[in-house]
């Protein structure tokens, strides 16, 4: 294999048995294992976030792809040193206190994962407290809050006004969404991004973290 | 304890199955019969962003009262013929069953105060969240979260709630995981195996209280369920075909509520009550391009062709440059129940109902299999299943050939993609077996608890 573009068309397809063969592939040729990751797996990743953005793709496609990506980083972790593979970042996410939905969230986790990021997902109904110590636990660089109900997006102000008295505001970004929020709800309650769908969401994580 | 069976569809004749009229209309105690040949606004409104906590409860009962007057003031003035007003109860009203309860009582006290004062006409659907999820729910049956429901209903009947309704969540996070994943088979256990169990015992109780404090036990939806399907089928997150199909399995779901003896309307999110329409006999509430302040959808028209009660989902109290956000709801509402009344009487209701379901169906797959004639070819098959289980094993199966069969004949478009998700899901579906302790068995296998406990169902 002398490039990496039929692994990342295998991602691309979404195959995990094609993308397992290339990997194991490419390491038997001996070739740099960051660069099958970032090269040849990452690189198929981020064309399928672009098609997905476009509705090019649906998302269980999208999920499958990640899934073959993930197959093919497995082969290559145990050749990589401590460290030598970062997430690109690790992002709380939760609906908050008083709300039970949670599918758009969901979905949010999923895309950020197949994304490269760690999520770490709180699930529904959760508290300002609860966010903040995920936040300091797992050192967290994206608060990640949605809201589905107009007599729950207030909590996601107070979760704010919440990292601010414990010192923390400015240590993390954060990000809103769910159907009654807006870009000027975002503002209006201090927060770093709005995003309307998962996809944008995405994008909008990676912006905030460069 | 009621346990109907329907074997047999509620109607053979075409030509009899139109909005309005329903084989087993509800006669209320003020007058109003549901299904008898009116179609009534059903208007529901919700709290513009405001938190709901002790404190702020007073002016959480201002918000709703200023709402039900416009609403009502606005009914009057549009001689409506009568109403539905339909409150869901937001979170914390159901996990402090007092603030519904007081809740119930501000809107009927107002709905009450125009019947006097006017003879407007109006019934009270209260619809307890159902609050049987998240990290603290320690079981399905017991404990706060099902005692807070169960008082919740019982507290909004004895308020004066003419009728009882919910939208159970029972299996919903085994159907999300589907929906993401568009796995019929998730689908299929969460609808036809988990969704039915917990609707049988939740319904008992409902339909129970009901009984006990004078009101009637109305119906479900699948909006945790199939709802979810067609919105993120209309943010193109997933297939069109896989919503469409999931559409019809849920209402085998829905229908349990029936079964245990609910007696209607049926909710007006749930766009399956049409099968449950076609099957039991039972009125429907029904919503369309009146929703869309609430979601978007692609059967605008196509779902008031059997509608008995016409609503909006939802609105919040929010200032719009005709008025109050609900009460120019309640006027298109009553504008179109207007015409559909008016083309009863003319006795063009047959012609009208053709235009709505001709003006979507062919757009879209979710509203082709809304179509009066397709949901009674397809409620055929499905009562042909013994269990719940078969029934919605057979919706699946008769609509993916339905939809193969629409879409061949050009009676509905589908891009070159969505058709092939009718061979990914049939080929899923395919795998199923027919016994369904195999089945029960299997899928427990696949899931983890945090997404779906059998114990906490009693099904282990």
């Amino acid at each position: 294999m002398n490039n990496f573009e039929e692994l990342s068309k295998a991602v691309i397809a979404g195959q995990e048995q094609k993308v397992k063969e290339l990997t194991q592939l490419a390491i038997n040729e001996g070739l740099d294992p960051l660069s099958i990751i970032n090269d040849g797996l990452i690189q198929g990743m981020n064309v399928v976030g672009q098609r997905f953005k476009i509705g090019d793709m649906f998302v269980p496609e999208v999920l499958m792809c990640a899934r073959a990506m993930s197959a093919g980083v497995e082969l290559v972790k145990p050749l990589l040193l401590d460290g030598e593979i970062a997430s690109k970042g690790t992002i709380v996410i939760g609906t908050v206190k008083g709300d039970l939905h949670d599918i758009g969230k969901n979905l949010v986790g999923m895309m950020l994962e197949s994304s490269g990021y760690k999520v770490i997902d709180l699930g529904v109904d959760t508290t300002p407290a609860e966010f903040i110590a995920a936040i300091k636990e797992n050192n967290a660089q994206i608060l990640g809050l949605s809201a589905l109900l107009t007599t729950t997006m207030l909590a996601m102000k107070e979760t704010i006004e919440v990292l601010k008295e414990e010192g923390i505001r400015n240590d993390v970004k954060v990000l809103v969404g769910g159907a009654p929020i807006s870009q000027t709800f975002a503002d209006e309650i201090g927060a770093d991004g709005f995003a309307p769908d998962a996809a944008s969401a995405t994008e909008l994580v990676g912006k905030l973290l460069n | 304890m009621n346990n109907l069976v329907f074997k047999d569809v509620c109607y053979t004749n075409l030509d009899e199955f139109v909005f309005g009229v329903a084989k087993k209309p509800i006669h209320c105690t003020n007058g109003m019969v549901i299904g008898g040949g009116t179609v009534y606004p059903e208007i529901n409104f919700t709290l513009p962003p405001m938190l709901i906590s002790e404190a702020t409860m007073p002016k959480v009962k201002a918000q709703y009262e200023e709402m039900i007057h416009g609403v009502c003031a606005k009914a009057h003035e549009l001689h409506v013929p009568g109403m539905l007003v339909e409150i869901e109860l937001l979170p914390p009203c159901t996990f402090n069953p007092q603030w519904g309860i007081e809740v119930t009582k501000v809107i009927k006290e107002v709905m009450m105060e125009y019947e006097a004062k006017f003879n407007l006409k109006s019934l009270l659907r209260m619809t307890p969240v159902d609050i049987r999820e998240g990290k603290k729910l320690k079981h399905m049956y017991r404990g706060e979260h099902w005692d807070n429901l169960m008082e919740t209903f019982r507290g909004c009947g004895e308020a004066g709630a003419d009728f009882l309704a919910i939208e159970s969540v029972g299996g919903k996070n085994l159907h999300d995981e589907a929906v993401m994943n568009c796995d019929l088979l998730k689908a299929l256990f969460a609808l036809g195996v988990v969704g039915t169990h917990d609707m049988t015992i939740l319904w008992d109780n409902i339909v129970k209280i009901a009984g006990q404090t004078n009101s009637l036990a109305s119906g479900d939806t699948a909006c945790g369920f199939a709802n979810t399907s067609m919105v993120m089928a209309n943010k193109n997150f997933i297939p069109k075909v896989f919503a469409a199909v999931d559409r019809v399995m849920s209402a085998v779901r829905t229908l349990v509520a029936v079964e245990r003896g609910a007696v209607g309307p049926d909710k007006d999110c749930g766009y399956e009550g049409v099968y449950l329409k076609a099957i039991t006999g039972t009125p429907i509430s029904m919503e369309g391009k009146s929703s869309a302040c609430a979601h978007s959808s692609t059967v605008g028209n196509i779902a008031a062709c059997l509608a008995d009660c016409w609503s909006n989902e939802s609105v919040e109290n929010v200032r719009l440059l005709g008025g109050m956000a609900p009460t120019i709801s309640l006027e298109n509402l009553a504008y179109d129940c207007r015409l559909m009344n008016v083309a009863s009487s003319r006795g063009k209701a047959m012609d009208m109902r053709d235009m709505l379901a001709e003006s979507d169906r062919q757009f879209d797959p979710q509203a082709y299999i809304l179509d009066p004639s397709v949901v009674l070819k397809l409620s055929q098959k499905i009562v042909k299943g013994q269990t719940h289980f078969e029934r919605t094993k057979i919706a699946a199966s008769a609509t993916i050939q339905e939809l193969r069969d629409a879409h061949k004949n050009g009676a509905v478009l589908l891009e070159d993609r969505e058709v092939r998700y009718l061979d990914i899901i049939e080929e899923q579906l395919n795998s199923v077996p027919n016994d369904k302790e195999e089945f029960l068995q299997a899928m427990i296998k696949t899931t983890t608890p945090d997404k779906f406990d059998p114990a906490k169902y009693d099904l282990i």
